[in-house]
């Protein structure tokens, strides 16, 4: 169905992203309440989730700021789990890399996951849409999913105070991480990544500093992208075969 | 649990939000239409599946909440969520099977 208007353009992505609040509300909240029981007050988990704003690179600060580990290794390990989205911010510059600058400044901060799946499938889909409605689409898929996510975060803060320490909710942070890991498996090179981070950082923990994550992400990250190269061989050779 | 000092939570916040941001402002605000080259974004698309397992492994084998030393329940707990997270692509589902596993395998030790 082709958008007719600007302002239509920005209601279907309001609609199209309501399937990700039962993602991204759940998630915040989780977010708050782990802040909290780390010590976090609600303003301040608040605060974390409206200027940061992505949800993996935040519970990683967060669990590597309870394990006292040096400024410097939390921010690059952090920012290292946030590099995709240099590269989505990377693939929707054909596509909005035309729009005024302070609509391309303001685009930046709400690149996320969901806004940048959306969009980019919409946009290839539709190549005959004006820039216009692009720029109104892609604000659209944030419409909802911003503000419930920093809500949700301040919900979870204000749970998570109450939450006696008994419960040990020390556990949850991990088992957030691993429903992560799943879904982001989608290739065999996506596995090997993920396969030779684990076995590099068991070995890898016991360098000082949780220099360990950095080492075992780098042989991880090197694996993934080697993985892919071997795979695109592989695939030319059977071709050629052929 | 610890809590974290103000000024070491501070700089993490402005520091992640400024770093994030220039993330993601890098293409779209400065490179225009120029293509980024293949080898970097190779390497960007394995960052987070190498960092986030890579930070959960030691966690999962050496569990806090048993002072450091592995359990087979946290362990089977680990387990369960990373399956369900695979088979059904759902983090909700993985997370929810998870904690379940966990609450049932302390109610039965």
């Amino acid at each position: 169905m082709a958008i007719t208007t600007t302002k239509s353009a920005f209601w279907k992505g309001f609609r199209d992203s309501a399937p990700f609040l039962f993602m991204a509300s759940p998630f915040g909240f989780l977010f708050g309440v782990l802040a909290a029981e780390a010590g976090l007050i609600v303003p301040e988990a608040f605060a974390f989730s409206l200027a940061v704003f992505a949800g993996a690179a935040q519970f990683t600060a967060l669990q590597l700021m309870q394990e006292n580990a040096p400024l410097i290794i939390i921010l690059i390990s952090a920012l290292a789990v946030n590099l995709r989205m240099a590269m989505y911010s990377a693939s929707l510059t054909p596509y909005l890399g035309d729009a005024p600058m302070w609509q391309r400044a303001l685009a930046a901060y709400f690149i996320v996951d969901q806004s940048y799946a959306l969009s980019i499938v919409k946009f290839e889909q539709e190549p005959e849409m004006p820039l216009p409605q692009r720029v109104a689409y892609f604000f659209g898929t944030n419409g909802l999913i911003t503000p419930a996510w920093v809500i949700a975060t301040a919900l979870g803060a204000l749970v998570g105070t109450r939450i006696p320490e008994s419960w040990g909710v020390d556990f949850v942070l991990p088992l957030a991480f691993l429903a992560m890991i799943g879904p982001m498996l989608r290739t065999p090179a996506h596995v090997a990544a993920c396969f030779v981070a684990v076995a590099a950082s068991l070995p890898a923990a016991a360098l000082p500093y949780n220099l360990g994550l950095i080492v075992a992400g780098i042989a991880g990250m090197v694996a993934g992208a080697q993985a892919e190269l071997w795979l695109e061989r592989q695939k030319i050779k059977a071709e050629g075969v052929k | 649990m610890s809590s974290i000092p103000a000024p070491v939570l501070w700089t993490v916040i402005i520091g992640l939000a400024a770093g994030s941001y220039a993330l993601r402002f890098a293409f779209i605000g400065f490179m225009g239409g120029r293509p980024i080259p293949e080898w970097l974004m190779r390497h960007l698309r394995y960052t987070a599946v190498a960092i986030i397992p890579a930070l959960v492994a030691p966690l999962v084998v050496w569990p806090a909440p048993n002072g450091g030393e592995p359990s087979l329940m946290h362990f089977a707990a680990a387990a369960a969520t990373f399956a369900a997270g695979y088979l059904t692509r759902n983090v909700l589902i993985g997370l929810g099977t998870g904690g379940l596993s966990l609450l049932l395998l302390y109610l039965a030790a």
